[in-house]
Formats: C-alpha cells, structure tokens, sequence
C-alpha cells in the first residue's frame, strides 16, 4: 500500500503550487482557482490522516471544508463580477485603491 | 510496486502537471479544465484512501458546482488572455525563491515526521473503509451543530451573492 507520507508529500507540493499560482496569476479568477488548488491539497492531507488514524473527524472535517468552499467561490465570485464591472479588467493590478 | 501504489503515482502525477497547467495557463478557461484534472485525481486519490463519500461529493461538488460557477463568470466576464505584465522584482527575487524554500521545507519535515510510518492500512489492523453510513451516523449526532451553522452559512452566502451581482438600478 502507498505510504501516508506520499500522500502528505503530494498535498504539500499541491499546497506550494498553489501558494505560488495565488502570488504571481494576474487574472483574479485564476487567483480564485489557486485558492481553491489550496483547500484541495488540505482535503488530501485530511483524508490520508483520517485513513491513516481510522477516525472519521477527517472527513467530517473535509465535508465542511467543501460546504465553505462552495459558500467562498459564490460570494467571491459576485465579487469578482463586481469588480469587473466597475473596473472594467479582471487585472489585480488595477484594484489598487487600498494599496500602499 | 503493486496496483495501488501505480494508481498513486499515475494519479499523483496527474493531479501535479494539472496543478502546474494552472499556473502556466494564459486562458482563464485552460486554467479552469487544468482545475477539474487535479479535482478529479484527487477524487481518485481519495477512493484509493477508502472514502467513496468524500471522492463522490467532490467530483459533485467541486469538479461539477464550483467548476460550472467558475467556467460560467469567466463566460459572462468575457475573460480573456491575461496580460502579462513585468513581475515586480521583489516578487521574482524574494517571493520565487521564497515560496520554493516553503514548498521544500514543508515536504521535508512532513518526510521527518511521517517518512518512517507503516503505510496506509498497512498494519496488522488495517482499518475497515469510512463507509457513508458510519460518516452520516457521526455527522448528524456529533457534529449536528455545526452541520446545521452550515446550512445558515449557505443561505447567508446565497443572499451575499445575490446582493452583491444585483444591478443598481
């Protein structure tokens, strides 16, 4: 059988990958997407520590991850919507009115 | 090497080039299907773990909900090309080099702590598979508190998302 530590390996090149898309993409949706690639890799290490300790609060904690997710990308999206209507760009670069 | 480490590593494989399609991608829409790759191993990922509930509602939830929500805005917002602008040198200096050093550091000190553990449901107890039943059992007893904050959680984000894409009129 796989190991668990291929598992929690997989999730944390899964997670950099994600932190790495979230910090350079351009595009706020694909920014989005990283952030999501970033609940994934979380949900793999949930699972194989559940397996790999037999108790079901992993993946009690995995359906809860997935509801908020789901709850996140309908409210981050009408942001997202928002934004491209008054900005009229999907670049983050010009959402810059808080910046410093 | 048995069937079940092949299915990882095929899987794994997958669910890294899909993770590295997202980041290379220039169409939001590539970006987008590179997603579904890796949810979809994932889903895999998570039957060979033995929980057929959690692959069932990701494949339903994030590779069938999310994913449509997302192809859909990026429809409706017209999402074209990115434009490609000049990474800033402290991001390409500092944050490359930095979310590498996270990326390596992380994996090593998980290979630390759990390089040298029996494998998954390799043991002399090997655990049975989370069936559906005992999964619902727990969540509708134990944790049927925050199953139900969950349900206002929902409703909160619907009428969020409702709000915020009304046009002022």
């Amino acid at each position: 059988m796989v190991p668990i530590s291929y598992y929690l390996i997989l999730s944390a090149v899964l997670f950099g990958l994600g932190v790495i898309g979230f910090v350079f993409k351009r595009n706020i949706i694909t920014i989005f997407m990283a952030i999501e690639l970033m609940l994934n890799a979380v949900n793999l290490a949930f699972v194989a520590f559940s397996r790999e300790f037999n108790q079901l609060d992993g993946l009690i904690f995995v359906f809860f991850v997935i509801v908020v997710a789901a709850a996140e990308a309908a409210v981050g999206l009408a942001i997202v919507m928002v934004i491209a209507r008054n900005r009229k760009s999907l670049n983050v670069e010009d959402v810059n009115l808080l910046k410093f | 090497m048995n069937i079940a480490m092949l299915v990882f590593i095929a899987c794994g494989v997958m669910a890294i080039v899909g993770a590295i399609a997202l980041i290379l991608a220039r169409e939001p829409v590539h970006s987008a299907l590179a997603l579904v790759l890796v949810m979809i191993s994932l889903a895999i990922l998570y039957l060979l773990l033995g929980a057929a509930f959690i692959a069932a509602i990701q494949i339903l939830v994030y590779a069938g909900a999310i994913m449509v929500l997302f192809v859909f805005v990026i429809m409706l917002l017209n999402a074209g090309v990115e434009v490609r602008t000049n990474v800033s040198r402290l991001a390409k200096w500092v944050g490359l080099p930095l979310g590498i050093f996270f990326l390596v550091e992380m994996t090593y000190s998980l290979f630390r702590e759990y390089g040298g553990r029996a494998s998954v449901a390799g043991g002399a107890a090997a655990p049975v598979p989370a069936s559906t039943q005992d999964l619902s059992i727990k969540l509708f007893t134990e944790f049927v508190l925050p199953f139900e904050l969950t349900s206002i959680l929902i409703l909160i984000a619907i009428l969020g998302a409702l709000v915020l894409a009304k046009r002022e009129s």
